[in-house]
């Protein structure tokens, strides 16, 4: 039982290497791409760690950057994946069944880019490991920093383990056993819990007026809920016009409601939030102020703010509209439009007003440096990578052409039958 | 590689043995009493006695009797009374013939002692890492034809201690002693110099506290300047803990203040301000740091174990009053300006990628002295004290003067207290 399990374990992994690494010239310049990204990323990374931090942007007033900031906002797109697996295993919406397994991997591509983001900011990795339990000494349950990293990991062992099991069950020709499933509810909480965290993280620093608001942890959610969904759509798209994995147009039209949904919720916010600030504006205000209008003369952030809110409202607003949601390509386009806003918003346009101006009111302004543009790009491009050979390997299985070299004639086809009835 | 291997390896430091021996000095000892300034001078009141021998100080919150410090007995100065556990360092201490050099049976070096004790986990890491990585270099070094030293090899094997050892919180004292003595054979080998790096704890009935006079202040930032010399900073980026608020009219405002002033002072019609790190009641910092790295000692200093810091910078993040600064390169000091009478928690030469702060000078203030700010004001608008002692000045300025703490609405509870005349 057990060697049959660890053979037919050692063939999925040939198997998925195999499918990772074979495709046409089109996947080879792709990957090709990436790695290239990757490469250039990780150079800069080792400049970054022989000569410290100071080849970044930041510095004392601005103590984090575009790091931080991509990972504030990539948190949101693994959490999105929630908006997937509620329906598909929780609801039980069978439009959903096919589409999951992909949002599952875009959440752990994005669990890992987040990862990434969170070591390339810490100034001495090489010492990372006073954070793992026995050895070092975790601050928990009193920093929030110590809640996030207990999440994130717990979000993509989860997220990769309950994929991994139901593939590699498909792989072997079998239907995987209902033990999943209390993992999988587990999940749903999980995702909501790491956005949220991720959100308490910033929210908790009554230091920082910018974020000290008890809406930064809904707001986190909704746009979330509005550029994930987006990422997905777009995903989805490209795999259905590219393979002929079965994705219901259902599925990418849920997708689309829960993205203007949230994206609705998300503006409310935001014009929630510019009341406050501007209406009788305080001390506490001043952040907002530098964010939306500039402050003596630095406005750094303005037209970076100004251009996500308008795309935001154009992409809400094309969503909202029937015949341009229901229309693919302009359902493609305002997907685009959304996600790039979110990005910006969510990202620099959060982080960084937090530190501008510092608690102490000096004005110090942030420009990250070409070191962390290629790190980031680099990260980005893992992820990419990470998310492709995740796809590549899920899909043969799932369309029943991946199985294991040791299934007999009947279990062969009875698995064929499995697959293609779904 | 075998274990013997690694116990040669440990028992490198060989080198250091001949070296003291050459300079007759005892083994175990890293000054001779004549040049040693172990300690930061004696108590309050005795601050400017560092150049002779100071009538008694203050380790570990026990006051040393002038005897001692007259007969050299540095082991207990140097708050690390383990490493004189050994019995036969403390009989060579004593008077014992010193061994000769070169001899076989010399086997008593500080290396040696370490070796007595049994390897925890983390040191034998740090050995077979050490000797592991000392192992490369040297195959890197054979092919360029240039030999690794037994001194490059100790620093390499040292090093890689140094990079395992555990938060200096849960340290037992004898972890500390040899981390400390670790440390200072570190300095020397890399920089050439003698440090006395000490432990003290937070004496007994002592809360400290700051009073700044807003009245007094000219803004002449002498206390910068003394603050960087004697903690140790990076002097390329010019760390500063201190900052020197120029603030227009005569509100406090930082709205309409700026600490980059470069002209005379005092400037007509301004106020100055100093803030520094507040060492919170209920510090924010310690709160949200993922490692607990920075805590409050029970002297109400708010410390950080420089190599436990894992360089998030949450803690900045989280600081209200903007205390707290990045190593963002590896720090530079000159070798010349560098302080030797460090605290492990203060002002110990740090590391790039590491969170730094003022620690009111722990290296001084619990010895009894005077934080280098303190002392070097010349307008008298600092005042620092016990705040337990009811007849502390400090106290007599909280009883006496009307006073406010920066952003007292946070909950923050500064420890550091502003009043005018």
């Amino acid at each position: 039982m057990l060697r049959d399990l660890l053979r037919d374990l050692k063939a999925f992994l040939f198997s998925a290497l195999d499918a990772a690494t074979s495709g046409g010239r089109k996947y080879h310049v792709w990957m090709g791409t990436l790695t290239g990204f990757i490469l250039l990323g990780g150079y800069a990374y080792m400049i970054q760690l022989r000569d410290g931090l100071q080849v970044t942007g930041m510095t004392d007033h601005v103590s984090w950057g575009l790091y931080i900031s991509n990972f504030s906002f990539l948190v949101g797109m693994a959490a999105a994946a929630v908006m997937l697996v509620l329906p598909a295993y929780v609801l039980k919406d069978v439009d959903f069944t096919k589409a999951v397994l992909i949002a599952e991997g875009v959440a752990v591509s994005a669990l890992v880019m987040c990862l990434g983001f969170v070591v390339v900011d810490i100034g001495s990795p090489f010492r990372a490991w006073h954070m793992m339990p026995v050895v070092g000494s975790l601050n928990w349950p009193r920093s929030m920093l110590a809640w996030d990293v207990i999440v994130l990991n717990g979000y993509i062992v989860l997220n990769s383990c309950i994929p991994l099991y139901i593939l590699f069950s498909h792989y072997r020709g079998k239907q995987p056993s209902k033990l999943y499933i209390p993992f999988m509810y587990l999940s749903v909480f999980w995702a909501v819990s790491i956005h949220m965290v991720t959100a308490f993280l910033l929210a908790g620093l009554p230091a920082r007026p910018f974020w000290n608001s008890s809406l930064m942890g809904p707001r986190f959610l909704a746009s979330a809920f509005a550029a994930g969904p987006a990422y997905m759509i777009l995903v989805l798209s490209f795999i259905k016009a590219n393979s002929e994995y079965p994705i219901e147009d259902a599925a990418i039209s849920k997708l689309a409601m829960v993205a203007t949904v949230a994206a609705q919720v998300n503006l409310v916010m935001i014009g929630s939030e510019v009341f406050k600030e501007f209406y009788f504006p305080t001390h506490h205000s001043i952040n907002a102020q530098y964010l939306f209008f500039g402050l003596h003369g630095h406005d750094a952030l303005v037209t970076w703010i100004r251009t996500s809110i308008g795309v935001n409202i154009v992409a809400t607003a094309m969503l909202m509209l029937h015949p341009i949601r229901r229309d693919p390509r302009w359902l493609r386009a305002a997907c685009i439009a959304l996600f790039i806003a979110i990005w910006m918003d969510k990202g620099m346009g959060l982080v960084i007003p937090g530190f501008v101006p510092s608690p102490l009111h000096e004005i110090v302004e942030y420009q990250p440096t070409w070191v962390e543009f290629a790190v980031t790009g680099g990260i980005w491009a893992l992820g990419l990578f990470v998310l492709t050979v995740l796809v590549r390997v899920a899909l043969p299985i799932e369309l029943g052409q991946m199985r294991s070299p040791y299934l007999t004639e009947e279990e062969l086809a009875a698995a064929q039958e499995a697959a293609s009835s779904h | 590689m075998t274990f013997e291997d690694v116990l040669r390896w440990q028992g490198m430091s060989r080198a250091l043995e001949r070296r003291l021996e050459d300079e007759g000095r005892a083994e175990g000892e890293w000054c001779t009493p004549e040049e040693c300034t172990c300690g930061g001078g004696g108590p309050a009141g005795t601050a400017g006695a560092d150049e002779g021998i100071p009538a008694e100080g203050w380790v570990n919150g026990e006051a040393i009797p002038a005897e001692a410090w007259a007969s050299g007995d540095l082991h207990a100065l140097h708050g690390s009374p383990e490493l004189g556990e050994a019995p036969t360092t403390a009989g060579a201490r004593a008077g014992a013939p010193a061994v000769t050099p070169g001899s076989d049976a010399a086997p008593r070096v500080p290396g040696a002692e370490l070796l007595e004790k049994p390897l925890n986990r983390r040191r034998a890491l740090g050995t077979l890492f050490g000797t592991l990585f000392a192992g490369t270099q040297a195959a890197g070094a054979c092919t360029s034809l240039i030999p690794l030293d037994e001194d490059k090899k100790e620093e390499i094997l040292l090093d890689w201690q140094d990079k395992l050892k555990g938060n200096f919180r849960r340290m037992t004292d004898a972890e500390k002693a040899e981390t400390i003595h670790r440390l200072e054979r570190l300095a020397r080998l890399r920089r050439g110099v003698d440090l006395n790096i000490t432990t003290t704890d937070a004496p007994e009935g002592v809360l400290f506290g700051y009073a700044f006079n807003i009245s007094k202040c000219k803004g002449y930032r002498e206390c910068v300047a003394a603050c960087v010399k004697e903690n140790n900073q990076d002097r390329r980026t010019g760390i500063q803990y201190i900052r020197i608020f120029e603030m227009e009219g005569s509100e406090v405002d930082f709205e309409h203040a700026t600490a980059e002033y470069q002209h005379d002072v005092p400037a007509e019609g301004h106020l100055y301000l100093g803030t520094q790190c507040f060492q919170c009641g209920s510090p924010p910092c310690v709160e949200v740091c993922p490692v607990g790295a920075t805590w409050k000692e029970p002297d109400g200093i708010v410390v950080i174990d420089y190599d436990w810091c894992i360089g998030c910078r949450y803690c900045i993040a989280a600081c209200p009053y903007w205390a707290r600064r990045f190593n963002w390169g590896e720090p530079e000091i000159p070798t010349e300006e560098i302080n030797p009478n460090q605290h492990y928690l203060g002002n110990r030469l740090r590391r790039k990628g590491c969170v730094e702060k003022c620690t009111f000078c722990i290296q001084r203030s619990r010895v009894g002295r005077l934080p280098a700010c303190a002392e070097a004001c010349p307008t008298g608008a600092r005042v620092f004290g016990n705040l337990l002692d009811p007849d502390s000045e400090i106290r007599w300025v909280l009883e006496n003067k009307q006073v406010f703490r920066l952003k007292a609405d946070l909950g923050t509870d500064p420890q550091f207290f502003y009043y005018m005349d």
